[in-house]
C-alpha cells in the first residue's frame, strides 16, 4: 500500500473522465476513482480489465441446471416411480416435460444467486464492513481520483492535476492499513 | 445506392424458374385415382423402404395403430381389440375407404409444399414491417439507420401475401376440411363452429388481412422517403401514428389469420397461444434476414453508418425472440401434454410418431443452437458468426412451419422431395429478386429522421 498519494476531486462527471484519460497518458498510476453514481465508458478509460462475472454466471447456471436434472431424475424415476396421475416415469426423458420448469428455475437460481454472492466476494462486500470512503462527499456530488504520489514530483503533479480542472487536491501521507 | 448484381439477378431468375418446374412436376404427378394409390401402397409395402418403417410393419395405416399399442400393458390382445374397434369406429363413421384417404393426402402435398415456403417467406416479410412499426412506435433510438433495409426487406409483402391469398382462398379441402360440406354435415363441432368457419367470410377476412398489411407497408414507405425529400417532420409524426394503429390491427389480424389459415387445418382442435406462437416464429425470422441482409449489404460497403454495435442489437434480438419462441413452443407443448386431453393431444402425437425427428430437431436448430451461439457478447459483433446462426434459425423455422401444415394436410405421407425444394427454390428466388429490387430504388441512407443523429453516434 502506498504511504503517499493524491486525492484529486472534481465537480463533474465529463471532467474526471477527461481527466482519467490525461492522467492514464502522462502514466501515472490511478490507484482508485470513487464516484457517486457509474459513469459510462469509465472503466474503459481507467483501464479496468473487463469483468469476468458473466462467464461464472454461466458456469453456475449449468451447475444449477445438472442439481435439478440429478435431484429430479432420483427422486420422481431412480428412487420412488410411483405413477401419479398417469404420468410415464420409466424414464427421465418420458416424463421431461413436467420437470422443465423446475429445471428452469433451478438453473436462474443458481446463476443469479451465486453471481451475487461472488459478486460480494470480489468486491469485498459484506454487512458490518467499514465503508473505505475517503470523503463523503463522494457519494453525493464529487469525484475523487486517488494517485499514487510515492515516486513523483509532488509539485508536478500537482500542477499536472490542478490543469485538468481539478476543484481540490490533497496529499495524503502515511495512510493507516485497514 | 445499392444496384442488385446481375449475377444474383441471373441467379435469382435460375431458382425461380427451376421453383416453377419442380412445383409444376408436383402438381402433375399425384396420382389421380384410387388404383393409383393402391399400386403406390403396394410398392412402398414390397420394399419397405422410406421414412415410416415402422408403420409399414405395422400395418396400412400406422398413425391409428400406433395411438393404441399399450407398451405398459404388454398385453397384445388388447391393443389389437381396441384397433379392430377403432377401424370399425372410423370407417363405419366416414364412409370412405382408407386408399380414399391417401389419395387427398398425396394429392394435397404439393400444395401444402407450396403453402409452407410461400408463407415462409411472406412471413420475413411482414414479421420485418411489425419490427419496423415498433420502431417507429417505440421512438428507438438505434434503429433508424437499418430503415431503408427493414423497407426493403418488406417490398417482398405485396407480391407475397397475394401468392398466400391465392393458395389459401384455392386450396379448399385440400386443406380446410370444413370446408367440404358433406363432412360438415355430419359433423356436429364443424356445425358449431360455421358461424365463424365458412368460406364467405374466410374469404374477406383474408382480404381484410392482406389489404390492411399492404396499406400500411405502403404509407409507411411514402411518408419515410417524403419525409427524406421533404424534411417535413410531419411526416413523420403521420408514421408514428399509423405504426401505433397498424400495431393495434396487426396483433389483432395476426390472431385470426392465425385461426384461419393453419388452426382450421385440424378444426376439431384448438389451442389459445397459437396465434402467438406464429408471431414468435414469424418475428425471429424476419430479425434474422434484416440481420442477414444488413450483414450482407455493410459488406459490399454500403452501409457506412451501420455499425457493429447496430448488428449487435439485431443479435440480440434474435437471440432473445429464439427464446421467446421455444418459451411458446413449450407452454403450448407442455400444457396440452401435461393435461393429456384426447381432442388436443391429438395434435402432438401426430407430429411426435410421424415427424419425430424435425418435431425435436427443430427444437436443437431454434433454441439450442441461437442460445449457445449468440450468448456471448462479442460473438453477437461478429458477422460471420451471426450469419451462421441466422442460417440455423432460418432453417428451423422454416421446418417450424412445415411442420405446422404438413402434419394436418398430408400427415404420414410427407416426403421432403422435389415439391419441396422446388417451392423453397422458387420463393427464395422470388424472395431474392424483389427485395433486391426494392433496395436498389432509393438511397440506403435514412435522412432526416429526428432519431438519425441519435442513430449514427449509436454506442453503448
Amino acid at each position: 500500500m502506498a504511504s503517499k498519494k493524491i486525492h484529486a476531486i472534481y465537480t463533474d462527471d465529463d471532467l474526471l473522465l477527461q481527466a482519467v484519460k490525461q492522467t492514464r497518458a502522462e502514466h501515472y498510476h490511478i490507484e482508485e476513482v470513487f464516484t457517486p453514481f457509474p459513469v459510462h465508458g469509465l472503466d474503459s478509460a481507467a483501464g479496468v480489465a473487463p469483468t469476468r462475472i458473466a462467464i461464472t454466471s454461466f458456469l453456475y447456471g449449468l451447475l444449477g441446471l445438472s442439481v435439478a436434472v440429478t435431484m429430479l431424475n432420483f427422486i420422481m424415476i431412480e428412487d420412488w416411480p410411483q405413477n401419479i396421475g398417469g404420468k410415464p416415469s420409466f424414464a427421465f426423458y418420458t416424463n421431461m416435460p413436467a420437470f422443465i420448469p423446475v429445471m428452469f428455475e433451478m438453473t436462474v437460481f443458481f446463476a443469479a444467486h451465486l453471481m451475487v454472492v461472488t459478486f460480494y466476494m470480489r468486491s469485498k462486500i459484506w454487512p458490518f464492513k467499514k465503508a473505505e470512503n475517503p470523503d463523503p462527499r463522494t457519494t453525493d456530488d464529487r469525484f475523487l481520483m486517488a494517485i499514487d504520489a510515492e515516486n513523483h514530483d509532488i509539485d508536478i503533479l500537482t500542477k499536472f492535476l490542478y490543469d485538468t480542472g481539478a476543484e481540490e487536491i490533497r496529499l495524503i501521507e502515511n495512510e493507516q492499513e485497514h | 445506392m445499392y444496384t442488385l448484381p446481375r449475377s444474383l439477378k441471373l441467379f435469382s431468375i435460375i431458382l425461380v424458374i427451376l421453383g416453377v418446374l419442380g412445383i409444376a412436376y408436383g402438381f402433375l404427378t399425384t396420382p389421380k385415382t384410387v388404383e393409383e394409390v393402391k399400386e403406390i401402397m403396394a410398392a412402398e409395402a414390397s420394399h419397405g423402404e422410406g421414412h415410416d418403417e415402422t408403420h409399414a410393419a405395422e400395418g396400412h395405416d400406422g398413425s391409428h395403430e400406433s395411438n393404441f399399442v399399450d407398451t405398459a400393458r404388454g398385453e397384445e390382445g388388447y391393443a389389437e381389440r381396441a384397433i379392430a374397434h377403432e377401424k370399425e369406429a372410423h370407417e363405419e363413421a366416414h364412409g370412405i375407404s382408407h386408399e380414399e384417404h391417401v389419395l387427398h393426402q398425396l394429392q394435397t402435398r404439393p400444395w401444402s409444399a407450396t403453402f409452407v415456403a410461400a408463407f415462409f417467406f411472406m412471413m420475413i416479410a411482414l414479421g420485418a414491417l411489425v419490427f419496423y412499426a415498433i420502431q417507429y412506435a417505440s421512438s428507438a433510438g438505434w434503429s433508424p439507420v437499418l430503415y431503408r433495409v427493414i423497407e426493403g426487406v418488406t417490398t417482398y409483402l405485396l407480391p407475397g401475401s397475394i401468392i398466400v391469398f391465392l393458395i389459401v382462398v384455392f386450396a379448399g379441402t385440400h386443406f380446410y376440411p370444413w370446408q367440404d360440406h358433406e363432412l360438415v354435415a355430419e359433423d356436429k363441432i364443424l356445425q358449431a363452429k360455421s358461424g365463424y368457419l365458412n368460406f364467405p367470410f374466410f374469404l374477406v377476412r383474408a382480404i381484410i388481412y392482406i389489404l390492411g398489411w399492404n396499406l400500411y407497408r405502403h404509407f409507411s414507405r411514402k411518408n419515410s422517403l417524403k419525409l427524406a425529400e421533404t424534411n417535413d417532420i410531419a411526416y413523420h409524426q403521420k408514421n408514428f401514428k399509423f405504426s401505433v394503429f397498424f400495431l393495434v390491427f396487426f396483433l389483432a389480424t395476426e390472431a385470426t389469420m392465425a385461426w384461419d389459415w393453419f388452426m382450421s387445418m385440424t378444426p376439431h382442435w384448438y389451442s389459445t397461444l397459437f396465434a402467438w406462437y406464429i408471431f414468435a416464429t414469424m418475428f425471429v425470422s424476419a430479425i434474422t434476414v434484416i440481420s442477414l441482409t444488413t450483414i450482407y449489404l455493410k459488406s459490399k460497403g454500403l452501409l457506412p453508418f451501420v455499425s457493429d454495435r447496430h448488428l449487435h442489437d439485431l443479435a440480440k434480438f434474435m437471440f432473445a425472440f429464439s427464446i421467446f419462441w421455444t418459451y411458446l413452443w413449450f407452454g403450448q407443448f407442455m400444457l396440452i401434454w401435461y393435461a393429456n386431453i384426447p381432442e388436443e393431444v391429438t395434435y402432438f402425437i401426430l407430429r411426435i410418431q410421424q415427424y419425430n425427428v424435425l418435431f425435436f430437431g427443430m427444437l436443437i436448430l431454434n433454441f439450442v443452437f441461437p442460445i449457445l451461439m449468440l450468448m456471448n457478447s462479442d460473438y453477437k459483433r461478429i458477422p460471420w458468426f451471426v450469419v451462421m446462426a441466422g442460417v440455423v434459425i432460418l432453417v428451423g423455422h422454416y421446418i417450424d412451419v412445415f411442420l405446422l401444415v404438413m402434419p394436418s394436410t398430408v400427415g404420414h405421407n410427407w416426403h421432403f422431395g422435389i415439391p419441396e425444394i422446388a417451392a423453397i427454390l422458387f420463393f427464395l428466388g422470388l424472395f431474392i429478386f424483389i427485395v433486391g429490387t426494392g433496395l436498389s430504388r432509393v438511397s440506403l441512407q435514412p435522412k432526416n429522421d429526428p432519431y438519425i443523429k441519435e442513430s449514427e453516434n449509436y454506442h453503448f
